[in-house]
């Protein structure tokens, strides 16, 4: 190959690549420099560079909790999308074309509002004196409000409701790639209809679950808006403590520090998971 | 009309008896009065184009799709209201539909797994199954582990392991590559007779529809058209139809004349001493297939042409030469000399009884 020959795919590539360094791995890179650096309260941020930030988070057990408590929230929000999401892709994957189309538009449809609003949304929905509470209380089933508001519970039932289509999504690839005769194969021999799914279209789609529960789990997170809304300062996760670390104590290199080991320890959440789930469902894998 | 088990059953009755079937979908009309009777242990096949209905047949018959009218009964019991799971019918696919996150043994074996055969025995008769098929070494590779013959030869022992009254094929070769195919046509011959199951096979590959069945059943336009052994739908074809999609043919429009008791054909200005026919005379339909056409010397010859295309298969020639008649598609075995030339004149020579007389048109 000749000089220019090799040179070109790089040109072309350059304009992505740029963008890519620019926007994702210089701030990375110095908000993790900025982690080893320390904070006074009256001399702010000094240029020194050592392991007390993360020293002090990992040596207190209020983080723990908060780190905690966040993968508990995203742990949860997963299982009830694979739960929830898996037989919905499978019966929209059966459906006729027309409903299909319909159908899948109001899957997505959380997507197309602002998180923001839709949370908003939900904290009407789940308030005291919300919704759900005075309807409740109207037929008479309750005398004091159930409190939904700035509980885990609250945040996870609006991450599942935004969440939800990218599992669905997910499977659906995965359904698509299978061959629809697998199921008539089974069927001939002898298989009821349950039997089917949980031993001949279940164990295909587990690419599909594993995808989507990856997008999932690591979304619910780092998930900010809706932890904000409805978890208050009470409720707090990890990205709502690094907000706070940098935009009320000012403390940035510690904000800095929480951030990273949040990246890492979900990183680290992924890679296993995915190697269990890819050696225990081996045979379906490429 | 349709149903009439009770008087019917007995030794008048076939092994498999489909009678009047129809398949409509809306206004698409898939199968039309559909009658098919298949003995024990016998191996039919249901050959036709694509859209002809065939696979739609099948379905119906495995119990994938429910007929508009009409019965299937298999060994006097009417399948009908038997969903497909109940029906204990082996059928191999045409993406062979293994299953992907099971070994070669756990796919055989799943048949047996859902009629509660006790473990033992499962494993007895799932080795006797890969043994049939010469796969006993691969029991614990996955499906994307084999090759497109040995999937193939796994799907059919998952079908036969379940010991089904009836096999169906749904097209099973038409995934593989053309020497890998001839070798598991006689393949799949040599296990089906070795386990005996009645078999329907669904195919449009005439060739593959010859070399493996008992009886052809041709279909058309979801109508069956001819049944017969493969010598006598290829040699006797009913109509022009089966006549050029059954192998190679000359087709021709032709006029049937009687002088006494002798019968000609008459093709633009050239009478030619034509078969035995119970056809009336008027416009005809002329089949002569290339292989009947022989090479001969000039005073024997029936006709003469000049060689405008040729194609050297191996194992023969094939020529088109323009006679008086129009092209002729000649074909000659090869015997070790150089094949005419192009633009060399070929007297042919064939028996009027090689020429096969059809009604004109293809409605039946």
């Amino acid at each position: 190959m000749t000089a220019s020959g090799r040179t070109t795919p790089w040109l072309l590539s350059a304009p992505a690549l740029a963008l890519f360094a620019a926007l994702l791995l210089t701030p990375l890179a110095m908000t993790f420099l900025l982690s080893f650096n320390s904070f006074s309260f009256y001399g702010g941020i000094e240029n020194t560079f050592g392991p007390e930030n993360y020293i002090e988070v990992l040596s207190d057990l209020y983080f723990y909790e908060i780190f905690g408590r966040t993968f508990l929230i995203a742990f949860i929000t997963t299982a009830i999308c694979a739960v929830l999401g898996l037989p919905e892709a499978y019966i929209l994957f059966r459906m006729k074309p027309a409903w299909r189309s319909f159908m899948l538009l109001v899957v997505l449809g959380p997507l197309l509002i602002s998180v923001v609003v839709r949370t908003l949304g939900w904290a009407i929905l789940l308030g005291n004196k919300g919704v759900i509470n005075e309807f409740l209380r109207d037929i008479g089933l309750i005398t004091s409000p159930i409190r939904m508001m700035y509980t885990s519970t609250g945040i996870v039932v609006a991450l599942v409701h935004v969440m939800i289509p990218f599992m669905i999504l997910a499977v659906w690839a995965a359904l698509q790639r299978q061959d629809p005769a697998t199921e008539r194969a089974a069927e001939s021999l002898g298989a009821a209809p349950l039997t089917v799914f949980m031993r001949i279209v279940l164990p295909q789609a587990m690419p599909g679950v594993l995808s989507g529960s990856l997008i999932v789990f690591s979304l619910s997170a780092s998930a900010f808006a809706t932890p904000a809304v409805l978890g208050g300062r009470r409720i707090k996760v990890v990205s709502t403590t690094v907000y706070d670390e940098f935009l009320n104590t000012l403390n940035w290199p510690l904000g800095a520090a929480i951030a990273m080991l949040l990246l890492v320890s979900v990183l680290t959440i992924m890679i296993a998971w995915n190697k269990l789930v890819e050696r225990r469902y081996s045979g379906v894998f490429e | 009309m349709m149903d009439q088990p009770a008087f019917n059953h007995g030794q008048t009755m076939a092994f498999l008896e489909l009678q009047a079937l129809n398949k409509r979908y809306n206004a698409v009309v898939a199968v039309e009065d559909f009658n098919l009777s298949i003995q024990r242990g016998e191996f039919v096949s249901l050959l036709g184009p694509s859209g002809c209905g065939k696979t739609t047949t099948l379905q119906m018959i495995a119990g994938f799709t429910q007929p508009t009218s009409g019965s299937i009964m298999l060994n006097g019991r009417d399948l009908g209201a038997i969903p497909a799971r109940k029906r204990g019918l082996g059928i191999v696919f045409q993406t062979y539909a293994l299953f992907p996150h099971m070994t070669v043994e756990q796919n055989v074996g799943f048949g047996l797994e859902m009629r509660n055969v006790p473990s033992h025995e499962r494993r007895r008769r799932v080795s006797d199954a890969l043994d049939l098929v010469h796969l006993s070494h691969l029991g614990d590779r996955f499906p994307r582990h084999m090759s497109g013959g040995q999937r193939q030869r796994v799907a059919l022992a998952r079908a036969l392991v379940i010991e089904p009254e009836l096999l169906l094929l749904d097209e099973p070769l038409s995934n593989l590559d053309a020497k890998l195919r001839e070798e598991m046509q006689l393949e799949l011959r040599r296990i089906q007779q070795e386990a005996g199951v009645t078999t329907l096979l669904v195919t449009h590959d005439q060739s593959e529809a010859m070399a493996l069945s008992d009886r052809v059943a041709v279909m058309q336009s979801g109508r069956l058209i001819q049944e017969d052994s493969p010598f006598d739908v290829y040699e006797k074809p009913a109509t022009s139809f089966i006549s050029t999609f059954l192998g190679k043919t000359n087709s021709l429009p032709a006029l049937l004349e009687r002088a006494g008791k002798r019968t000609q054909i008459v093709i633009d200005d050239v009478r030619l001493a034509g078969p035995q026919t119970v056809l009336a005379n008027g416009p005809v339909e002329l089949s002569l297939r290339p292989e009947r056409i022989e090479l001969t010397d000039i005073d024997k010859a029936t006709l003469s042409g000049d060689v405008i295309e040729r194609v050297f298969l191996g194992d023969h020639w094939l020529f088109r030469v323009e006679t008086p008649i129009g092209k002729l598609l000649v074909m000659q075995r090869n015997l070790g000399r150089r094949g005419a030339e192009i633009g060399e004149r070929l007297h042919l020579f064939w028996e009027p009884e090689a020429m096969r007389l059809l009604p004109r048109g293809d409605v039946s």
